[in-house]
């Protein structure tokens, strides 16, 4: 095998194209209502987790999120858990998304933190803008830390952690996914 | 300021008779700001669980009204709640939501507050002052603090009765949500953590929506269809499995004159435990097992089973996934609610998880339940301002007139009226509670805190 820097560079592009690529179509799926569809994109074991995020004095940061598992937290919940918000939203008559919000979701500086032959660790920074009914708008802004298991030449998401950075949630409700 | 405004609430604004409701109470500023004049100081506000503060030295940030205030333990493990408000120019003498602390320094120009409020450092007090402050009359100011059973409340106005007074009749409710699942009075252990979150309506809607609205339920058709009660089964209650096999009667309480409200159910006789959690042991067993020793421990009076209600002005309890949510007045148009989520502190943690699991999904801006509730209080507070709408009363009148006393069972209290099913009896008794302080001018008592000090 050719080893070269640019052997190396290549493979690092080549990855980062195709979880640019899987990113960019979960997104395509989310902000067009396909919601049945962004769910076969989980893996069926997935963690999806959002903390609560607390104000600490400095050097008390290790505080600042609430923990997986044992505290209070916006999401800790698997795919049994997702898939009845995605019921709850296909009924029609789940009143927080009815009529269904509009999204745009971006993502931006991704990371790919570590490779192996089943998994990758991925970081991102992403921006979700919402606007509901006539005025109804939030932005959602933060960090998102993602476990991708490869599947053929693409991938499930097998883990996310989502770091909203906000303390006091801005929005009146987190119907929407991230 | 609204404080002297010319309004009559009792039998105008709030006309209990004719179950009518104007909707300036919702949307006027100058109603709201009577609120904030008139409620809050002279109530007893929820601040927080004994467990949020454990340890000497501990505090939390809570709110009363629009204001910060810090809850914490002293180091002699006295309960504290001060206004987080420095004396000197009103900065916040303590920014983070949650630590342990000695003392409060002061950001601005440096004033220190010990762990008991007591001003302590003031610094060119002799340059500056020249040694003519009196420092003992410059200390943070400190709320009235009433410990219920670990959940701990706080007023501002001297005279106001305390607490348990204040509580009235609703005590054998909150004593019931206070008891843990086996009917003992033991720990209960808040989760790490606490909801805060910011919904476009007036704090009425919710305070008024907990205190017994089983007239909602078109709100809840969708997540009715899916899966949400760790049950297992449809549906957003774990109760709803096991009552299906009852006789019952589904009541609405309400305590007057204190406005607080219950609502649950009362089964008919001392039925067995019905299995709930049939893929889960652990919690299954725990379960089973406390039932059982309520029973035994407290006779009939174990099938009361309570669902929740609210403690007069602006806090709400749950029971099941025993939750205390808190309607905290930001403006007239919007509400900071806090939530937070106990369980039972000596529990496997199975049924921790279980209970934390349920929560979390059924109520908070994540949950599947309170999303259609905060979709239904906003749009009710737009439809409460507009010119035109503003010139008709709400509707308060459901079930007026059928309100019973010492029914079904006398031993459901004194100065409680029931009514089965769907009534809106207990708005009716929260907003006539509610009138008659707006109706007290906040000059014919005391003020809520002592501003002689200040002299
Ligand atoms: S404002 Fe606190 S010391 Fe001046
Ligand atoms: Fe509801």
């Amino acid at each position: 095998m050719d080893q070269s820097p640019d052997k190396a560079l290549m493979d690092q592009i080549l990855v980062r194209y195709r979880v640019e690529q899987f990113y960019t179509m979960e997104a395509e799926l989310l902000d067009g209502r396909q919601f049945e569809a962004w769910l076969d994109l989980l893996a069926d074991d997935i963690r999806y987790w959002m903390p609560v995020t607390r104000n600490r004095n400095f050097g008390e940061w290790d505080g600042e999120h609430t923990n997986e598992g044992e505290d209070l937290n916006w999401f800790d919940e698997g795919k049994f858990e997702l898939e009845q918000r995605v019921k709850q939203i296909m009924t029609g008559i789940h009143w927080a998304e009815e009529p269904v919000s509009r999204t745009t979701h971006m993502f931006s500086n991704l990371q790919v933190i570590d490779e192996s032959a089943d998994t990758l660790l991925t970081r991102v920074r992403f921006l979700i803008y919402r606007n509901r009914n006539e005025t109804e708008t939030d932005f959602f802004v933060g960090k998102r830390h993602d476990k991708l298991r490869r599947i053929g030449e693409g991938f499930e998401v097998a883990a996310r952690e989502i770091y909203l950075d906000q303390s006091v949630l801005q929005a009146k409700n987190l119907t929407i996914f991230f | 300021m609204g404080g002297d405004a010319p309004h009559k609430y009792t039998g105008d604004l709030v006309n209990i008779e004719r179950g009518r409701i104007s909707r300036e109470i919702f949307s006027a500023r100058a109603v709201y700001d009577d609120e904030l004049e008139r409620i809050f100081p002279k109530s007893w506000l929820f601040i927080g669980h004994e467990s949020q503060v454990p340890e000497p030295g501990d505090y939390i940030l809570s709110r009363m009204a629009e204001e910060s205030v810090i809850f914490n333990r002293d180091r002699r493990g006295k309960l504290h709640v001060m206004l987080n408000n420095c004396r000197h120019r009103g900065m916040r003498v303590c920014r983070a939501d949650s630590g342990n602390a000695r003392k409060f320094m002061c950001p601005f120009h440096a004033w220190t507050f010990s762990d008991e409020g007591a001003l302590i450092g003031v610094p060119k007090l002799d340059t500056g002052y020249h040694n003519e402050l009196d420092k003992s009359q410059w200390g943070l100011i400190e709320a009235r603090v009433a410990r219920y059973h670990g959940f701990v409340f706080a007023c501002w106005d001297e005279e106001t009765p305390d607490f348990e007074t204040y509580l009235g009749d609703l005590r054998f409710y909150f004593d019931d949500y206070c008891e843990l699942p086996d009917g003992t009075f033991g720990d209960w252990q808040a989760f790490g953590g606490i909801f805060k979150w910011k919904v476009p309506c007036n704090w009425k809607f919710g305070a008024e929506n907990f205190a017994g609205d089983y007239y909602h339920n078109p709100s809840h058709a969708s997540v009715d269809q899916v899966v949400l009660s760790p049950a297992g089964t449809k549906g957003r209650h774990t109760y709803d499995e096991v009552t299906r096999e009852r006789e019952l009667y589904k009541l609405n309480i309400c305590v007057t004159p204190e406005g607080h409200t219950a609502r649950g159910e009362l089964f008919k006789d001392d039925y067995d435990y019905i299995p709930t959690y049939q893929d889960m042991a652990v919690v299954e067993d725990y379960f089973r097992e406390c039932y059982t020793k309520r029973q035994e421990r407290l006779g009939e009076k174990a099938r009361w089973f309570g669902h929740g209600g609210t403690i007069f002005p602006n806090v709400s309890y749950s029971n099941g996934v025993q939750s205390m949510g808190t309607w905290h007045p930001s403006g007239p148009n919007e509400t900071e609610i806090w939530r937070i989520f106990l369980a039972p502190k000596d529990a496997p943690v199975e049924v921790k998880n279980v209970l934390r699991h349920y929560v979390i999904r059924y109520q908070g801006p994540a949950g599947l339940t309170e999303q259609d509730d905060m979709e239904n209080w906003g749009s009710a507070h737009l439809g409460a301002k507009g010119t035109i709408a503003r010139r008709h009363d709400f509707h308060y009148g459901m079930g007026m007139g059928y309100e019973q006393k010492g029914w079904p069972v006398e031993w459901l209290g004194g100065e409680v009226h029931a009514t089965e099913d769907v009534s809106e009896q207990n708005q009716r008794a929260y907003y006539a509670r509610w009138a008659e302080m707006m109706d007290t001018p906040p000059d014919t008592r005391r003020h809520p805190v002592s501003v002689e000090a200040a002299e």
